[in-house]
Formats: C-alpha cells, sequence, structure tokens
C-alpha cells in the first residue's frame, strides 16, 4: 500500500498560532478521513516562520539554502497540500505568499490543495475567497469546495466544536477524497533534467 | 590549466565611501585589469556584454582589441557573448577579425542574457531565448566554417551567397564555451557541438554547477567527442582576499552586504558556505578552488571574478596580485600533478590549428564583375 502524503503549511506568526492550531485540525480531519478509507498517511507539517529568514534569501538570491530546498521538495512532492495563513489587510500574510512565490508556477498543477485561515474578525473570511482560492487556481491545482476560516469566537470556549468543526470534517472529507482519487505525487520536479534532445532543439525550430 | 579572471563591468557605488566611478573610469579600470592579469601571469581575460545601465561593456572587440594591442600572451575572451539579442553575422565578423588582431588569442562564451527588456532593443523576445541560443549559434558555425552560406532561419532575414569577412585565422574558428547557470539545454547544446561547457559558479550553489556539468559530460560522451571525463568544462569564482583571512572578511564585507545581486539577503558567513565564494587567506582560495575538481572531475579554466560590487581599482590589483604570485602557481602545479594524461587541455588557437593539420590564408576573394574569374591563387 503506497503511503499518501499531506504537506500542511502554516504562516503563522505568533506561537503558539491560532492558523497552526488551524492547520492541526484540518490535518487531522484529512488524514482521520483517509485512515477510515484505509490509506496510510504522513504528515509534513511546515512552519514557514521557521524559515522566514531563508524564504527572504531566497527571493533575493533566486536559490534555496539546503533546510529550504527539502522544505519546498516536500511541498510539491507531496499527493495533497493543507494551506493556512493569517489574514492580514484583507489578504494573505506577507509569509504566506512570499513562500508560494518560490514555488515553481508547474510545481502543484492538479494537485488537491484544502485552504484555511485565521482572522481577528469574521468579516475576513471572504479572503479565503478572493486571495488564497485564485492563487491556487493560477498554480492550476484543485482546491475543495469548503475553504475553513477561524474567527476567533469560533475558538472562545478553549474547544472547536459547533460550525467550525462541522466546517473542519466537511473540507478534510473533501480533500481525502481528492486525495484518494489522484495518482500518487511523483515527487518535486528535477529542474535539471533534460527533457528534450538537441535534435528537436535544432529542427524544432519551425515549430 | 588555464586560469583568468571575468568581469561584469557594472558601475557600482563603493559602499564604504559613497563614490561611483564614471563610465569612463570604469572602463579604464577594466583595461587596467586585462594588462594587469598578463603582468602577473595570468591566462584569460573575459568581458561581460551588457545594454544597459548599470553595466558599460556593450561592446566587447573594442575593449578586446585595445587589449589585444598591448598584450603579448593574453587569451581574450567574453562572459558572456549574446547569441540571443546580437546577429550571428556580426559575431563572426567582430571575432574573425580580433582573432586576426589578436594572431589568435580569442575564444568566446555564448550566453543568453537574462534581461527581458533587452530583447526587444534588440528585435527579440526573451520568451524565444533558447530557440535563439539554438538557431543563432547553429548559424555562426556555419559563417565560420563555410566560405559561401545559403540559409532560412526563423529570427533574422534569410542569407543568400554570403560570405562573413574576415574568414577566421588560418581557417580555423574560435574556440566557443557556452555558458548557463541551469538551463540543461545549453549544456546538451556544448556537449552535441563538442564545444566547452562554462559554469558561472559564482552566486549560485555547487550543486547546480555539479548537476549541469554532469549533464554536459554525459551528453559529451553520448555524441560521440570522447569520454565524458575529456569534455571541456570552465568554472567561475569569486575570491576577495587578504593575507589575514579576519582582514579579507572585515574588508570585504561591507561590499558583500551592500553587493547588487545578493546584497541585502543572507550573510557573508552564509552565501559563503552556500556559494562558492570564498573570503579568506590565499590558502583558503587555494583549498576550497582546488575542492572544486571534488564535484566537477579535472576542469580545463577557472575564471575568478575580482571586481565586483564597487571594489576599488587598487584593491582589484591587489586581489590580482595575490593571484598571480601566490594562488595561481600553486592551483597549476596542484592541478596539474591530478590531471590524468587522457584529460586534454583548453583548446588554443595552436592546438585547433595543430588538429586540423595546420592552417593555411583563408581568404575568400571577390570573383571579377566583368570576367567572373577569382584573382590567381584564390581558393
Amino acid at each position: 500500500m503506497t503511503v499518501r502524503t499531506l504537506a500542511v503549511v502554516s504562516a503563522g506568526l505568533s506561537q503558539p498560532s491560532s492558523t497552526r492550531l488551524l492547520a492541526d485540525q484540518l490535518a487531522a480531519a484529512t488524514r482521520d478521513e483517509l485512515v477510515r478509507h484505509g490509506e496510510q498517511v504522513e504528515l509534513r507539517p511546515v512552519e514557514l516562520r521557521e524559515h522566514a529568514h531563508d524564504i527572504v534569501n531566497h527571493l533575493l538570491t533566486g536559490f534555496p539554502s539546503e533546510p529550504l530546498r527539502q522544505v519546498l521538495d516536500e511541498v510539491t512532492g507531496a499527493d495533497g497540500l493543507i494551506a493556512v495563513s493569517p489574514i492580514f489587510n484583507a489578504s494573505y500574510n506577507g509569509l504566506f505568499k512570499s513562500f508560494f512565490d518560490l514555488v515553481d508556477a508547474d510545481a502543484l498543477g492538479g494537485r488537491a490543495v484544502l485552504v484555511g485561515a485565521t482572522g481577528g474578525t469574521a468579516r475576513h473570511s471572504l479572503a479565503l475567497e478572493h486571495a488564497l482560492r485564485p492563487m491556487f487556481t493560477y498554480l492550476r491545482a484543485v482546491v475543495t469546495p469548503t475553504a475553513v476560516f477561524a474567527a476567533p469566537e469560533d475558538w472562545s470556549g478553549g474547544a472547536v466544536d459547533g460550525a467550525l468543526r462541522a466546517r473542519i470534517e466537511r473540507a478534510g472529507r473533501e480533500l481525502a477524497e481528492l486525495v484518494r482519487h489522484s495518482a500518487p505525487s511523483s515527487g518535486p520536479v528535477d529542474p535539471f533534467a533534460l527533457t528534450t534532445s538537441f535534435d528537436q532543439l535544432l529542427n524544432g525550430r519551425d515549430g | 590549466m588555464q586560469f583568468g579572471v571575468f568581469t561584469v563591468g557594472d558601475v557600482t557605488v563603493d559602499p564604504t565611501n559613497g563614490r561611483e566611478p564614471t563610465e569612463a573610469e570604469r572602463i579604464k579600470a577594466m583595461v587596467t585589469i586585462a594588462l594587469k592579469a598578463e603582468e602577473v601571469g595570468l591566462d584569460v581575460f573575459a568581458t561581460g556584454e551588457h545594454h544597459n545601465p548599470p553595466f558599460v561593456p556593450s561592446s566587447p572587440t573594442t575593449m578586446l582589441g585595445w587589449i589585444a594591442a598591448r598584450t603579448e600572451r593574453l587569451l581574450l575572451s567574453t562572459a558572456t557573448t549574446l547569441i540571443t539579442t546580437n546577429d550571428p553575422v556580426k559575431i563572426a565578423e567582430d571575432y574573425a577579425m580580433l582573432q586576426h588582431l589578436a594572431d589568435g588569442r580569442v575564444d568566446l562564451m555564448m550566453g543568453r542574457g537574462n534581461t527581458g527588456p533587452v530583447y526587444p532593443w534588440f528585435g527579440q523576445d526573451i520568451r524565444n531565448g533558447i530557440p535563439l541560443a539554438i538557431e543563432n549559434y547553429d548559424l555562426l558555425r556555419r559563417l565560420w566554417r563555410e566560405d559561401v552560406v545559403d540559409w532560412k532561419g526563423k529570427f533574422r532575414t534569410p542569407l543568400q551567397s554570403f560570405t562573413s569577412t574576415p574568414r577566421p585565422l588560418d581557417g580555423v574558428p574560435p574556440f566557443v564555451w557556452h555558458g548557463s547557470i541551469r538551463s540543461p539545454e545549453i549544456a546538451e547544446q556544448a556537449a552535441y557541438y563538442g564545444d566547452g561547457f562554462f559554469a558561472n559558479h559564482i552566486f549560485w550553489p555547487a550543486e547546480h554547477t555539479r548537476r549541469m556539468v554532469g549533464l554536459y559530460r554525459q551528453r559529451f560522451e553520448h555524441y560521440g567527442h570522447g569520454s565524458a571525463d575529456q569534455a571541456i568544462v570552465g568554472l567561475g569564482g569569486q575570491v576577495f582576499m587578504r593575507r589575514n583571512s579576519q582582514d579579507a572578511v572585515r574588508e570585504f564585507r561591507p561590499y558583500f552586504d551592500n553587493a547588487p545581486v545578493y546584497g541585502h539577503g543572507p550573510s557573508l558567513e552564509e552565501f559563503t558556505a552556500q556559494t562558492p565564494l570564498t573570503v579568506g587567506s590565499p590558502q583558503q582560495v587555494i583549498d576550497r578552488t582546488l575542492s572544486f575538481r571534488d564535484y566537477v572531475g579535472d576542469y580545463q579554466r577557472q575564471l575568478f571574478l575580482v571586481d565586483h560590487a564597487g571594489l576599488p581599482l587598487k584593491t582589484v590589483l591587489e586581489q590580482l596580485d595575490l593571484l598571480g604570485e601566490e594562488v595561481v602557481p600553486v592551483l597549476r602545479k596542484e592541478f596539474e600533478s591530478l590531471r590524468p594524461a587522457h584529460v586534454p587541455l583548453a583548446p588554443t588557437h595552436a592546438s585547433l590549428l595543430a588538429a586540423a593539420g595546420g592552417g593555411g590564408d583563408s581568404t575568400v576573394h571577390a570573383v571579377d564583375d566583368v570576367t567572373g574569374r577569382a584573382p590567381e591563387g584564390a581558393r
């Protein structure tokens, strides 16, 4: 049996972070659903805060440090992706966007993605639909119909229950369904692989 | 093995005093560096080619011609010649002319250029970078090897009964390297023709170089030019030296921190760990440079970048003294002792001439308009 891999990217800045908490709960819901269907699951949590300097350095120098390269490979090589950002000024935060700016435009094509966000008020919730979802659509990822936003009132009382719990479980089911029905990821793309012969390059010039 | 310097030709503010050289100062500094390179016993000087500020070297053969007239031994090269936006006809003419004036001390390195807006200034489009490099270079080869060329392609007007003059010196075209940081198609192109491959090897991790050189070597063998370890490889490198390594780090840090390309990003320590940049004593440069061989194999040419990021000319000339006196003599000896006999040295005009069984005058004489005959002795 193949092991299904889920990358779980959190762009939360505080520690502990409600963004990470939401990411973990989305990951758990997805994993439970996959396990219920007899799949083995490997979760790959990525806390972007730990790579913040390397992300900026990569933007400036054009290449990743070795730890960041491993993270990018883990994310682009996973079968499914859970991506969660805090909402700042009506959109994903800069750390989240900077990280995904480093992902090759073809690297997530066809990949199952679940997006989530946290914010200081529920009035930010549509940022999921006007910021996160279009970005992954541009990357030709397949985003689940349910995107999950968690506002402060969702966490009140110290437990996730009620509406947020239901949304997390529904989103987890949707992502698990997409992952189950997609071919396993072939891993990160090798940018140095030669995909054409010279004769093709030379003779393809009229094409 | 050949050792030399390559220069980008940037005009950059010296961050330690806020002084920015004029274009005139920078151009004169570049040729002074070339003359110094010969004086201290280096083999190669290579200039970049750029057509936008803050760079000055837009006219490489003008500069190299000047240097040729004032040097005796120095090999003149480019890093790189823009095979995408230059007309291959003009490259064929300019570098054949330079060959004659420099008595064969010329080779050149093809590159694509990565600045999008430059392409349309020359009627091209960066999205065609690879196809331009492929088509233009294929034409360039023919222009140097065939006296009369009929040609039709996608990117320039067709040629009918065209003769590129002057013909290459002794009928032997200059040796060509192809430079690329991470485009496997260019490693493939170099391998296909049996040309040299040059890995920029500055500002980028060694892993890029290892992969690209590995691919080039494997394809060089595939195309039947020799075994993989006989392929012709050149590497860049960036160094800053003082006798005491702490002095080198202290003096170079402000230049590093404010440098174009990587400044304001990773720390000097991170960057020296991640890329081949070496800041330290001559012995550290020797050790680091020898270690390049561990991941590219025996190679033929090592060019150092020493005049980057606003370093003053005086400092650059001191770097050349250290290279010539302390670093390169040791590297020459060490690399040569490690090189197996079947691994060739970099081709030169003399070696290419010998391989061609000797050459001769390759002049193509004009046909007489009236009689239709070429003059006596013409081919």
